[in-house]
């Protein structure tokens, strides 16, 4: 995997959490959560079933509210100000396990909706500008389709050209490729070390581990709405330090 | 080593397929007679089809178009077909087709609603069909204050003041807004309020004073006949459907007040039968105003019906909401779009596309139950049967008049559905 020059971790900070707990109802789901992510870092975040790995990126982007602690993404706080919240998920990408591209607008409607709503650009830049990142994905072809009409590796693909064409600083990637079949994964994979390599900041729930020891600069392991360890790929894999993550690692790298 | 005999060393042409597999023998088999059952539901419809056809079709082909009374249209019957056969006396629509449509409006002022008719096509176009050009849109907003001006008469300039509220809340809009959002949003709504209370009446009487311009007044009591219908079916369907939306939005809501105000209206009017609300339309209401206020008794069923289908309606849409994953909110949400954008952009369009067939459904009913405001002594096109039934000239008639009632019905009804059939398929964009 070529490393270019551009993926290097600043100093700079983009997501701040500290202390952070949240609850579903009586359930304490999310644990004093700590953590850190330097621009231009790129996160993989992992852990068994139900540990709380989707819950705790959508905390960043606020489709969930945390009860306690502090969330700071790109030096504005999450708290209830609708104003802050907007001015956050305009600024961070979201790719969901099952793509949720809007079904009645076509590929190109898709790409556009935000940014001119959101961001005002004037209709014909943001074709442009969605003409780019689908060109990007390599699926310029499928601009007038709409999303049922393609496969679920394209429908993924445009589902992250949509969050690009916002011009995000920070994207969040939910199992992004969970849903797919095998000969789809790598297609998709594809276009999120291309991103990386461009110094896009990252934070990914998956476990496909070969694109974690590919392009992650750290790994999160998580278990029971806690973050268990962390550490470099390399190091997480070859001398995983907890019980937990030994029989996690054992059990997804074992067959 | 040999080659097995079986193996086939040379592909075959395709074979022609046998007759009883193609075209309308095998159309025939598969859906008339694929199985006992099936066969004998074919013959039993054929022999029903056959009764009623044997029956009805003598009689109508001896109708009679043209007399003035019952009594002739018989005589004419038995003169050309022979005595004691009987035929249909369709005469009666030929001479009273124009009460049955207008009522007892002014017979010289027909050209009126005839026109309201024409322009309604014209105001829809852009709202039902997307090819014609935006800009008619406009007219379309226009529409209901020129339809209320040319069915009613009065002056022109009540209508024109009304309008001028719509741009009394666009300029409060554009000039309070760059100054704060909210004040901008709740004094656009406050402003033309005030405006129709308190300035709209007199500005009017101003200038008509100045500038005398009207057509000549009519009451809510020369409408009747499918006029009546239609201006109670159309206003109600076209109020019925935003404010629905609305109630079904609120009923979703997170704020405890507007969801439970919406719950409440929603349950409370749904709960009651459209002829009570009529009857509190036209003997309660009166109680609740001040007296002397003059409301009128169309406006009064109007927002009733409206009321009653918004419930209904709210529902429906709601049904369609609910149907709308969760990922759909996401998305919106996680693109930085707000609250209205998200309802606007991606819910609505389409929770609304699974919700047309409820919807027209609805649509459907509301206009059929106009029907039912000859309990209060409107002048519906039944009541106006009943009344024509009850002259000595055509006393004794039933089936004709219905029929034709109920073919006007069904064409307005036939039309709404086959639309809906029309948009569903345009709007099938999941290619599930
Ligand atoms: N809306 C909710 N209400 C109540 N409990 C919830 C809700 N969403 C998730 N949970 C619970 O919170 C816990 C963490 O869920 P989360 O979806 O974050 O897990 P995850 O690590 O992403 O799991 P997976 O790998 O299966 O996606 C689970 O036990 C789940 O049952
Ligand atoms: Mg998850």
């Amino acid at each position: 995997m070529a490393t270019a020059a551009k993926m290097t971790v600043t100093d700079e900070v983009a997501i701040q959490i500290t202390a952070m707990n949240k609850w579903y109802g009586t359930f304490h789901v999310l644990r004093d959560i700590n953590m850190t992510v330097a621009r231009g870092e790129r996160i993989v975040v992992c852990g068994p079933s139900g540990s709380g790995k989707s819950t705790l990126i959508r905390c960043i982007n606020r489709l969930e509210e945390h009860q306690q602690g502090q969330i700071i993404v790109d030096g504005t706080e999450l708290t209830s100000d609708l104003k802050n919240i907007d001015k956050v998920r305009s600024e961070v990408g979201m790719v969901f396990q099952h793509f949720n591209l809007f079904p009645h607008l076509t590929i190109l409607e898709n790409l556009t909706l935000a940014p001119i709503w959101v961001r005002k650009v004037p209709k014909k830049e943001a074709e442009e500008v969605a003409m780019h990142f689908l060109t990007k994905v390599k699926i310029p072809e499928q601009a007038a389709k709409y999303p049922g009409q393609l496969s679920g590796g394209q429908q993924q693909r445009v589902a992250i050209a949509r969050s690009l064409c916002m011009k995000p600083r920070i994207m969040l990637f939910d199992e992004p490729t969970s849903a797919l079949d095998p000969e789809m994964i790598k297609e998709v994979l594809d276009t999120m070390i291309e991103l990386a390599e461009d110094g896009m900041t990252m934070i990914c729930v998956t476990h496909e581990m070969g694109f974690a020891q590919a392009v992650a600069n750290r790994v999160i392991f998580m278990d029971q709405g806690q973050i268990v360890e962390q550490n470099e790929p390399k190091e997480f894999f070859n001398n995983p330090k907890s019980d937990r993550t030994k029989l996690f690692l054992s059990q997804i790298l074992g067959h | 080593m040999a080659d097995p005999a079986y193996v086939r060393d040379q592909m075959l042409p395709p074979q022609k397929a046998p007759s009883t597999e193609v075209g309308t023998p095998r159309w025939i088999r598969e859906n008339l007679f694929s199985g006992p059952l099936n066969t004998f539901l074919t013959v039993a419809a054929l022999y029903a089809v056959y009764v009623v056809v044997g029956t009805i079709g003598p009689w109508l082909s001896r109708s009679v178009w043209n007399a003035s009374t019952l009594q002739e249209c018989r005589a004419i019957v038995e003169a050309t077909y022979g005595a004691g056969k009987t035929g249909a006396c369709f005469a009666v629509i030929n001479e009273r087709w124009q009460q049955i449509l207008f009522g007892f409006y002014p017979r010289d002022l027909y050209w009126r609603p005839t026109l309201t008719l024409v322009l309604m096509l014209v105001a829809l176009g852009p709202v039902l069909f997307t090819w014609v050009p935006r800009v008619f849109l406009w007219f379309s907003f226009a529409f209901p204050a020129v339809a209320f001006w040319l069915l009613w008469g009065g002056s022109v300039w009540l209508p024109i003041t009304i309008l001028l509220g719509f741009g009394v809340a666009y300029v409060v809009f554009r000039v309070l807004t760059p100054i704060n959002g909210l004040l901008g949003i709740v004094a656009a709504i406050v402003a033309p309020i005030l405006y129709w209370l308190f300035i709209c009446g007199p500005l009017e009487e101003a200038i008509h004073s100045l500038i005398p311009l009207g057509l000549h007044q009519l009451y809510s009591d020369d409408f009747g006949g499918f006029l009546l219908s239609t201006v109670i079916g159309v206003s109600g369907i076209a109020f019925s459907l935003p404010i629905g939306i609305l109630l079904a939005l609120g009923r979703q809501s997170d704020l405890f007040i507007v969801k439970t105000a919406c719950v409440a209206f929603i349950e409370g009017f749904r709960g009651v039968p459209l002829i009570t609300l009529l009857f509190v339309a036209s003997l309660l209401l009166n109680y609740f105003l001040p007296p002397g206020t003059e409301f009128d008794i169309i406006l009064r069923v109007i927002i009733m019906v409206t009321i009653f289908s918004a419930a209904y309606m709210a529902e429906v849409i709601r049904g369609g909401l609910a149907a709308l994953p969760r990922g759909q909110y996401e998305a919106a949400d996680s693109l930085g779009l707000d609250y209205w954008q998200a309802q606007r952009l991606i819910v609505m369009p389409q929770a609304l596309k699974i919700s047309i067939p409820g919807i027209v459904g609805n649509f459907i009913g509301l206009f059929k139950d106009t029907t039912l405001v000859s309990f209060i002594s409107l002048q519906d096109p039944l009541q106006l049967v009943s009344s024509i039934r009850a002259n000595q000239e055509w006393n004794g008639i039933y089936w004709e008049l219905f029929m034709f009632v109920g073919f006007l019905f069904f064409l307005f009804c036939f039309s709404m559905s086959r639309y809906s059939m029309y948009l569903e398929g345009k709007l099938k964009t999941d290619h599930r």
